[in-house]
């Protein structure tokens, strides 16, 4: 069983409880415009570009691809990406990890092995693994095979999702789930189509279910100034999350310019190029609306 | 802080470090006079020493609660001309240098040149050690293969044990004569020396109750002159203080304090020992003073505080006595690294974490001094809060507490031979270095440059930096077919150096035996009255002898470099990759990018880099441990750098590892500066594959931005971390909260800071990945909360 991730992030403090590592699968139904991992977003390997860290005299990449689609332009690599096919000759020749890939096929022993290395963290904390992207669900199977074998270690799982996937595979992993990141980001479906480019209707019929069916779920909403954030919307959420089977308690995710840089890596322009952080009394202010539905709220994950 | 200790900690704060010729003096007229013709060694320091203290100025600070400095102000330094003398050219560099400067004044100036150095010039103990070092020793040092520790200071690296809270000097006298009497003159032929040894000791312990009562009449003599009762009242409990210790067991809480204030001053004037002095296990040490003074209404917790906060003052007050020649230009710290320990296990292998250590954190978190420096030992059976507390003083920015594991100091100990009580009352002192605290002389030799064994025999046998032959021809590298070859010419040239820095230190141990004795410190740390033994003869119940391991981290990642690219991928001869490293990278940058970034480095929890790691360890460990000192005990190892990894940096030349000559080496046990790029538990994971039980203390830094550790999750998460690598053995681990001028530096560098990571929201990544503008959010988030 193989699937296609694009990072292990270990010492994830903010993804569940505990010291976790997050393995962040690749693909993506959702084109979120504020999103913070935009290599997570198209279900093939890519080349990012770290062009910042390129020397001047080398040109090792340009001489190792075959398609040549790398030149050098005003003392910069670039990459014109309908040339490439992602064959990853650049990113071995570079010396500088200017290039690098983003997104490798492993199988999920591999997975395993590396997760398993920071086993005595998990133990230490009452931590474990999270299962984020991308969105996990995307790659059903592949994710089933991993929750089996990591619940099989004793370790505490997560899955962060976006929610957007077929109710048969969340039925398919639920007895391996300890918890459930769901993100919400609208309740309204014209905005969530113009912000995410989907339609918010699966999403809202999963939500439910899960947290009918899962051991535990935190909601997750991200903090979209502009976008998301005005008073009548959150209170529409506040009340949706209120009014769902069980409490659960709400993670606000304020906004952050973290995916600006990294769309830059992808030859992507920045979709929300003047977006500024919520200020911390934005948050609080925002934080009260829940509250006063009788929700747990925080925020940050 | 009450205004008393705002007052004193800014007098502290304010007070100029200066260079005071006052031991000097008082040395150069002892050794001068009629006084000391024919004495033995032994009776010749103790009558100097009580020359010294019977002689040298006093000083009672206005507001001052413990009483008592080394030299006649808060600050001035004495020199200890009889050891190291300073010429006239060290005094310039000392009053010049840009950073830890001294203030010379004429009035020093003209006493050094007209009778200090005229007398010791050519008579010091660093002459004499020099005089007796090899060709090859000298060859050796001066390339930066190793340091030696004392050719500046004499040896020390000792703390104070437990007994002078139930003993005063008195009561050693009275050891002392019981010692004397059992002397057997029909059997032991030792038993001269051992009878001028005792004598010396007793004249010493008159010598400091003599002290004592210098500032007890001090005390009274201002009590008359002053005018205001509260201070009066003072006066009259300084003054009753010092009449009764050091000379007995101190009765209370002020009297514990007052009484280990003596016994430093005592240490730290004698001689100038290496990590100074420093009272150990004081939360354990003090709590029966603090119960019963609570318990009768003598003390309260605010007096308590107030009086460790006056005590915390006098160590701020003394700066590390400034050394001379070239360590003079490079030395960068007034710490004197007098590192106070708390928490732990009591000798019976109980939870020794007390009401008192909170308040040791608390005086700590308050008094944010250079000095003492403080660490927390964690046991298994330590509550967490009491772990969570010190990480939240970490936080702050301070870089204190240090964080120690009980249980891997005590097994340390007890492969080494101490017993189970005596290595639970023990610790980790200097930077890291275990020891049996009050029973031990474990003396730190030097450090050694592992990275530059490498590279001379990369150069069969050469310096390439003085094209000298100082090593062994161990074969062309070139001619070296498998790692293996090359792991056992390093063997080889690894062993050469290794004896020769170990016959000099054998050489060492007997010149400080034989010509400067510490009758002082011997009466302090058993069993040197039992045995009749000088602290540098061995009279001490266990005897170690330290070699520092420099360069792990930067070791590893060179064999690793040379295993892959050299022997595995075959990308580089080892011809070419010589050449690179000769020409330093010059027009190279690929190639040095390519050795940087595409090699297994140690760090990452890596086995194909660690595992080389573990070879370097076991080969560094093979060729030291358990060879004999001149002491009757053993040389071990250890692995610390304090600051030299920068020295021995600019001793070698560029590395396999892409490092360019004259760059630092890694630190401690560190990976080397970027190249962990897996997050702290990946470098835990790496670090924990050493075998720290067989060392005598480790060092690991860990960097963290505050974001990081901002919230109680934070806190909590790095709690278990430590706990994890605690688990695993860990020795030591401190955390350095980055500040924005670090911030600042990774922006222009980021090649060197590849390993930091921030808190950007909810997530956290790596700052030189993320864009400018989110870096200069964080930037000034960070600049923000270091105000506050």
């Amino acid at each position: 069983m193989k699937g296609i991730i694009f990072d292990i992030k270990k010492f994830a403090i903010h993804d569940g409880p505990g010291i976790r590592s997050t393995v962040f699968f690749k693909g993506c139904p959702l084109r979120c415009r504020w999103c913070h991992n935009p290599e997570g977003i198209s279900p093939a390997a890519e080349v990012m570009v770290f062009s910042r860290r390129c020397l001047s005299d080398c040109r090792s990449c340009i001489k190792a691809c075959p398609r040549k689609a790398l030149s050098r332009y005003a003392a910069k690599i670039v990459l014109q990406r309908e040339r490439c096919d992602h064959c990853g000759l650049c990113v071995s020749a570079c010396p500088a990890e200017v290039l690098q890939m983003a997104g490798r096929f492993v199988s999920a022993e591999q997975v395993i092995d590396e997760l398993a290395k920071d086993a005595v963290f998990y133990r230490s904390s009452a931590g474990g693994v999270t299962f984020s992207g991308g969105e996990p669900l995307q790659q059903a199977h592949f994710l089933l095979a991993l929750l089996r074998q990591a619940k099989k270690k004793g370790w505490h799982t997560t899955v962060d999702t976006c929610g957007h996937a077929p109710w048969a595979s969340f039925t398919k992993i639920m007895p391996w789930v300890d918890l459930f990141l769901f993100d919400l980001k609208s309740i309204d479906l014209g905005r969530h189509r113009r912000l995410t480019g989907m339609p918010n209707d699966l999403i809202l019929e999963n939500l439910p279910r899960v947290s009918h069916a899962a051991r535990s779920l935190a909601i997750r909403i991200p903090l979209i100034p502009g976008s998301n954030d005005s008073e009548v919307e959150l209170a529409r959420m506040a009340d949706y999350c209120a009014a769902l089977p069980r409490p659960h308690p709400v993670h606000l995710l304020p906004y952050h310019r973290g995916g600006g840089s990294k769309r830059e890596r992808l030859g992507q322009t920045d979709p929300m190029p003047g977006a500024r952080p919520p200020s911390a009394a934005k948050i609080q202010q925002i934080m009260e609306i829940f509250r006063q539905r009788k929700l747990t709220v925080i925020s940050g994950g | 802080m009450n205004d008393r200790i705002k007052k004193l900690r800014r007098q502290s704060l304010r007070a100029v470090p200066e260079l005071s010729a006052e031991r000097g003096m008082l040395l150069t007229r002892f050794y001068k006079s009629a006084a000391c013709r024919g004495l033995s060694a032994p009776l010749l320091r103790a009558e100097a020493f009580a020359y010294l203290l019977n002689h040298k100025k006093i000083t009672i600070l206005p507001g001052e609660l413990i009483v008592g400095e080394r030299g006649p102000a808060a600050k001035a330094t004495p020199t200890y001309p009889e050891i190291t003398c300073h010429s006239l050219a060290d005094l310039e560099i000392l009053a010049r240098r840009p950073k830890i400067p001294f203030r010379v004044s004429a009035t020093t100036r003209r006493q050094f040149a007209r009778e200090i150095i005229p007398f010791w010039s050519g008579k010091t103990m660093r002459d004499k050690l020099f005089a007796c070092m090899t060709p090859e020793w000298l060859e050796a040092y001066r390339a930066g293969v190793f340091t030696e520790f004392m050719e500046q200071r004499a040896p020390g690296h000792t703390v104070c044990g437990d007994k002078i809270y139930r003993q005063g000097c008195g009561d050693f006298k009275k050891q002392i004569r019981a010692s004397l009497a059992a002397l057997d003159f029909l059997q032991d032929p030792e038993a001269l020396a051992k009878s001028e040894e005792l004598q010396a000791m007793a004249i010493a312990a008159d010598a400091i109750i003599a002290f004592a009562g210098r500032y007890a009449a001090k005390a009274r003599s201002q009590m008359t002159a002053k005018k205001n009762p509260a201070r009066k009242k003072e006066l009259r409990a300084i003054a009753a203080a010092c009449a009764w210790v050091p000379a007995h067991a101190p009765r209370d809480f002020h009297d514990a304090l007052q009484h280990y204030w003596f016994i430093h001053l005592g240490v730290i004037s004698e001689a100038n020992p290496w990590d100074a002095f420093n009272p150990g296990r004081l939360d354990q040490h003090l709590l029966p003073f603090y119960r019963r003074g609570l318990a009768d209404g003598s003390l309260t917790r605010e007096k308590a505080r107030e009086l460790l906060q006056a005590f915390w003052i006098k160590f701020n007050n003394h700066p590390s006595p400034p050394k001379v020649g070239v360590t003079a230009e490079e030395s960068g710290t007034y710490t004197d690294f007098a590192l106070i320990n708390t928490g732990g296990l009591t000798a019976k292998g109980e939870d020794g974490v007390n009401e008192l250590s909170f308040l040791i954190l608390e005086v700590v978190e308050e008094m944010r001094l250079l000095q003492p420096s403080s660490a927390v030992q964690i046991s298994r059976k330590s509550p967490d809060a009491f772990l969570k507390r010190a990480l939240e003083i970490v936080r702050t920015g301070y870089g204190q507490p240090s964080l120690f594991n009980s249980e891997a100091i005590v097994a340390e100990l007890l492969r080494q031979g101490k017993s189970l009580a005596d290595a639970r009352r023990g610790g980790a002192s200097g930077c890291v270095e275990t020891g049996a605290f009050g029973r031990e002389s474990y003396i730190l030799t030097g450090y050694f440059n592992l990275v530059k064994v490498l590279e001379i025999t990369l150069h069969n046998g050469i310096d390439p930096l003085s094209g000298r032959r100082i090593g062994l021809e161990t074969g062309d590298p070139a001619a070296f077919r498998r790692m293996d070859d090359l792991l056992a010419a390093f063997a080889k040239q690894l062993r050469f150096f290794i004896d020769i820095k170990i016959r000099g230190s054998n050489v060492i141990d007997r010149l400080y035996a034989r010509y400067l004795p510490v009758p002082f410190l011997s009466l302090l740390i058993d069993d040197c009255i039992a045995n009749g033994r000088d602290y540098h003869e061995g009279g001490a119940r266990y005897n170690t002898s330290y070699i520092q391991g420099v360069g792990l981290g930067t070791i590893s990642d060179c064999l690793s470099a040379i295993q892959r690219h050299v022997f595995q991928d075959k990308r580089l001869s080892m011809k070419r990759l010589l050449s690179l490293l000769d020409s330093d990278f010059r027009g190279r940058e690929a190639s040095r990018q390519l050795l940087l970034n595409k090699t297994p480095r140690y760090g990452n929890d890596d086995d194909a880099a660690d595992d080389l790691m573990k070879k370097v360890f076991e080969l560094y460990f093979a060729a030291i441990d358990g060879r004999p000192n001149m002491r009757g005990g053993r040389y071990r190892i250890n692995l610390l750098p304090t600051t030299v990894h920068i020295y021995f940096g600019r001793k070698t030349g560029a590395t396999p590892d892409g490092r360019k000559a004259g760059e630092p080496l890694s630190e401690g046990i560190s990976p080397v500066q970027g190249a962990d790029r897996q997050g702290p538990t990946a470098v835990i994971k790496s670090a924990a594959k050493i075998d720290h039980l067989r060392t005598g203390g480790t060092l690991l830094n860990q960097k963290f931005t505050p974001q990081l550790l901002a919230d109680e999750r934070g806190i909590g998460q790095l709690a278990n971390l430590v706990r994890a690598y605690f688990g695993l053995h860990g020795h030591h681990v401190q955390f350095n909260v980055v500040d924005a001028a670090t911030l600042r530096a990774a922006q222009k560098h980021p090649e060197r800071y590849r390993d930091l990571i921030v808190r950007v929201a909810g997530y956290s990544d790596y700052f030189v990945d993320i864009g400018v503008e989110l870096q200069e959010e964080i930037i000034s988030r960070t600049e923000h909360q270091e105000f506050e």
